[in-house]
């Protein structure tokens, strides 16, 4: 069958075009275009990646983040406990202090009170001495005078010795 | 752009009314002859039938020196054909080469006793010897090899040139602005080539494939450019043809054997783990399928694209058988004829695209076949991927 015997001159021919064709292509279409695909296929991909990074590090930041607060949160707590507690301590210490020291000033007062009472009745034991004397004094210049006051005297001398 | 597409649209338009024309016109050449052959030859029944369908389809789906457009049909049944003719280029050993156009030749033709067709008139001692091909004869019976720019060659060098502008074209904006998102036809033209190289190459040839993406990528488009430059009302069966097929499965069967590895080699002929005695019968066989495969790829497209012609043809000339068994008939014919050529057109599209990606693909699988590597030393032989080769 005709159709079925290949032609020389087509098969040159065809062969012919077909490697211009491929040479041609090959070195200005097939070469740059499947190297700025293979170019922007790569940038794409490293775009994508790069994203994907990024989020990871946000997500990540962002659980620290919430770690942080977390933690501030908690330590706030503490610094509120711990002030609290710190306040308490400081007024029950004050109030120790100032009941130790309220009864100090009793205890200084009342010592004082008594020292000055003491003084006090010791000078007027001194004033009353002497006021006794004063008298006594003056009433033996009157009753020396005579002989029986001075043995009158004498013998409440001796009464009042006994006293003693 | 614009200005390309305009000139597109103008081939096509001229195309369509070109294959109209020619069509109609051819095939009331044929009526007219076979009406005067039916005065010579009586008895004939399909003669009598008053077409030849045979001679119609076959004069479309074979080669031709000259490009038919269509005949003028003329008083007394006298026909003027009106078509390009081409140039002849012939080569015989003791001549050496004759170049010159085909329209030399015309004049009367006569039928010899074999029923080829031959030109009566004879130029630079040659004539022409037409059957269901067109072969140029020595008149003393000397060989001539035929390398004349015939409608098939004149095709392919358009869709050559297509290619050549339409690749080139969308290489440069890749060129100027590589990152930037694609547009345009340089959309389509890149999803062409990321389904090449994604889905053909790839697969079949692994981490090596970007080596031989230009050439599947050339193959793909050659083939599918032309299968649908063949499909053009007027156009040339060019891809239909075993001498294009053959060409072209020889280069994808070279690149195998150049290609084939050691790996290959031993398994084909020295299949491991294989007695001796079924070594005898197994290489042989190998041997046999090695060589079958371009002779598959050969025919596979041939036969695709031949077939899809042929049919396309016969549901167009339903018209005229059915006109010719009278007038109504063949005005009634006409829209069932319609829907099913518009319906093999449509198909014919699709098993263009199908069968330059099963040329390519299957290209591919035996190219990945020829540089498989064993399986225990895969890892090895790790040249520069991003070098392209081949």
């Amino acid at each position: 069958m005709d159709l079925l015997t290949p032609e020389l001159g087509l098969f040159f021919w065809t062969l012919v075009a077909f490697l211009t064709l491929f040479f041609i292509l090959r070195k200005f279409a097939w070469g740059p275009i499947l190297q700025s695909l293979g170019e922007r296929e790569k940038g794409i991909a490293d775009s994508i990646a790069t994203a994907e990074r990024v989020r990871a590090e946000m997500s990540q930041l962002q659980s620290e983040n919430e770690k942080l607060m977390a933690k501030a949160i908690e330590e706030r707590t503490i610094m509120l406990r711990e002030a609290k507690e710190m306040k308490d301590r400081m007024i029950n210490e004050a109030k120790e202090q100032a009941k130790v020291e309220a009864n100090k000033i009793i205890a200084d007062a009342q010592l004082q009170i008594t020292q000055q009472k003491n003084a006090a009745l010791t000078e007027v034991k001194n004033e009353i001495g002497n006021l006794a004397v004063e008298v006594a004094s003056r009433i033996l210049r009157k009753e020396l005078s005579a002989a029986d006051g001075q043995d009158a005297y004498n013998k409440m001398l001796t009464e009042d010795i006994t006293l003693n | 752009m614009c200005r390309k597409r305009l000139f597109s649209l103008l081939i096509l338009a001229f195309g369509l009314f070109l294959k109209s024309f020619s069509a109609i016109a051819q095939t009331e050449e044929n009526t007219a002859m076979a009406a005067e052959e039916q005065v010579e030859v009586a008895g004939e029944e399909e003669k009598e039938e008053g077409i030849n369908i045979t001679e119609l389809v076959f004069g479309h789906v074979s080669d031709s020196h000259e490009w038919h457009l269509f005949s003028l049909h003329g008083e007394h049944g006298h026909e003027t054909e009106v078509a390009l003719p081409l140039p002849v280029i012939v080569y015989r050993p003791t001549v050496g080469f004759s170049i010159f156009p085909y329209n030399r030749f015309h004049g009367n033709w006569y039928l010899d006793e074999f029923g080829n067709k031959i030109s009566e008139v004879s130029y630079k001692g040659l004539y022409v010897e037409k059957n269901m091909k067109e072969k140029i004869r020595a008149d003393n019976g000397d060989v001539v090899y035929d390398f004349s720019i015939t409608k098939n060659v004149l095709s392919m060098i358009i869709s050559v040139v297509i290619i050549l502008m339409l690749m080139t074209s969308a290489a440069k904006k890749y060129k100027t602005a590589s990152i930037q998102a694609p547009k345009g036809f340089q959309n389509a033209l890149e999803s062409a080539i990321i389904f090449i190289r994604d889905e053909v190459a790839k697969p079949n040839l692994g981490h090596k494939y970007l080596k031989f993406m230009p050439m599947l990528l050339t193959m793909f488009f050659f083939i599918w450019v032309n299968n649908l430059l063949g499909l053009l009302p007027g156009g040339a069966n060019f891809t239909g043809n075993i001498a294009v097929t053959l060409c072209l499965s020889l280069i994808s069967f070279i690149i195998m054997i150049a290609k084939a590895n050691k790996h290959f080699w031993g398994h084909l002929l020295n299949p491991p783990g294989v007695p001796l005695g079924i070594k005898f019968l197994l290489v042989p066989i190998e041997i046999i399928s090695m060589f079958i495969k371009p002779v598959a790829l050969t025919i596979r497209l041939f036969a695709n694209i031949l077939a899809g012609h042929i049919v396309i043809l016969c549901v167009v000339s339903m018209i005229f058988i059915f006109g010719a068994l009278g007038k109504v008939a063949g005005i009634g014919f006409i829209p069932v004829s319609l829907a099913f050529s518009v319906f093999m057109f449509v198909l014919e599209l699709l098993v263009a695209a199908i069968q330059a990606f099963i040329f390519t693909n299957l290209t591919a699988v035996f190219i990945g076949q020829a540089i498989e590597e064993g399986h225990g030393h895969e890892h090895e032989a790790h040249h520069a991927p991003d070098e392209i080769i081949l």
